[in-house]
């Protein structure tokens, strides 16, 4: 089973959550754990995973050769993303700007483009204890977070649970990141930004038919989160914990720390989620 | 020869636009009499990434032989450059007056991008 830790909103808890539903589940079954917020990848400062190997991750981008090359322009025309620039004398690659789909050596008619690789950042594998450990680390000031998220995913092999930390936002790395999943929790926190971000997180499990169900992190209780409440009573998705507001935890994760490996009470919260999302998930199927 | 400059509206009398990339429109005059030829709109305006290539390579269809900018993007720069379009700094009021400072030879050529990619982004 693959479950996705998403939220919309960023620095609601989604890592808190993935670290800590990950600790507590790997002491009953086989759990690998996949750090696809590709741009920002913090999740093995909590798991302090031995890391044994990376590999650079790198995408095609064309290259023109101007022996055969007529200047006839097709290239840039097909290029969804203005990458080439086609002069009377010169063909200009904005390798930033390129997606390596394969477009414009697909369709050159002098066949003058072929492709090369470009990196765009670095595959990390490893191990925190018995928990299989797989990030992916963006290259500073690099754009494109999906192929590598698609890279990182390549990774998922036969365990009993795969968990994903997806990035924050709705656009395409966290597409990318839920892909395949079969269960998406979303993490979002009592504030406006929240539910205004929880709600575009819901629309997206919609469009990609996920089941998914709530955490809400810094949870005070009260009419602080009644709007959430009642959003996802109309929207029909489970609230399936209520994280309190607590100063040990924000404490720990501050130095690092997983809750669950130090707070009792904390460990028995993320084991009844991780149970909870294992009933939820056989229901929705 | 023919001379775009970036502009918010089409005609002489619209006000002139600081980007190039993201302008709305490019107003076509004749360089040599400020006569107007034709208005187009920026295709690139609402393109999500590559603005500056691709009002480049449409100033490149259209025979544009100069441009007159406010700024221009790294990209954007050598995408004109590549496409043998001369590129001059300091739009200024309307494309009227702008076309005026122009022909009076005040307009410096840039040679470079004059600011960093995305600023005409707002």
């Amino acid at each position: 089973m693959i479950i996705a830790v998403a939220s919309g909103k960023g620095g609601t808890g989604k890592t808190t959550v993935a670290t800590n539903l990950a600790l507590v589940l790997a002491q009953k079954i086989k759990v690998q754990f996949l750090d696809c917020d590709v741009e920002e990848p913090n999740a093995h400062l909590f798991l302090k995973p031995e890391l044994k190997s990376a590999e650079p991750v790198s995408i095609p981008v064309p290259q023109v050769d101007r022996e055969r090359c007529n200047y006839c322009g097709l290239c840039a025309e097909v290029c969804a993303f203005n990458a080439l620039m086609v002069g009377k004398e010169t063909v200009l690659i904005f390798e930033q700007l390129c997606h390596g789909c394969g477009g414009c050596a697909y369709f050159c008619p002098e066949k003058a483009i072929k492709e090369t690789s470009r990196p765009i950042g670095l595959l990390e594998r490893g191990a925190a204890r018995e928990i299989s450990f797989v990030h992916g680390k963006l290259n500073p000031g690099e754009a494109l977070a999906p192929p590598l998220i698609k890279a990182v995913k390549q990774t998922i092999a036969s365990f009993d649970l795969t968990i994903i930390d997806a990035p924050p936002g709705g656009s395409c790395p966290v597409v990318e990141a839920l892909q395949g999943s079969d269960y998406c929790l979303l993490v979002t926190e009592p504030t406006p930004f929240g539910l205004n971000d929880l709600a575009i997180a819901v629309e997206l499990l919609k469009k990609l038919h996920l089941p998914g169900g709530v955490v809400i992190n810094r949870s005070l209780g009260g009419r602080g989160e009644e709007s959430i409440v009642s959003y996802c009573r109309n929207e029909r998705i489970p609230i399936l914990l209520k994280m309190p507001w607590d100063r040990e935890l924000a404490s720990l994760y501050a130095r690092g720390e997983p809750a669950a490996a130090h707070l009792p009470a904390w460990g028995e919260l993320f084991a009844g989620l991780g149970r909870q999302i294992l009933e939820d998930e056989r229901r929705a199927r | 020869m023919k001379l775009a400059i970036c502009a918010q509206g089409e005609g002489l009398e619209a006000p002139a636009d600081q980007r190039f990339g993201r302008c709305p429109y490019f107003v076509i005059v004749e360089a040599e009499t400020g006569e107007l030829l034709k208005s187009i709109s920026n295709s690139a305006m609402a393109a999500t990434g590559g603005a500056g290539p691709q009002s480049a390579r449409q100033l490149s269809q259209e025979g544009i032989e100069a441009v007159v900018v406010g700024h221009v993007g790294p990209n954007a720069a050598a995408a004109l450059k590549a496409a043998g379009i001369t590129v001059y700094g300091g739009v200024t009021g309307t494309v009227k007056q702008t076309w005026q400072q122009f022909h009076e030879g005040q307009l410096p050529v840039l040679d470079e991008a004059t600011v960093d990619s995305h600023h005409g982004i707002s």
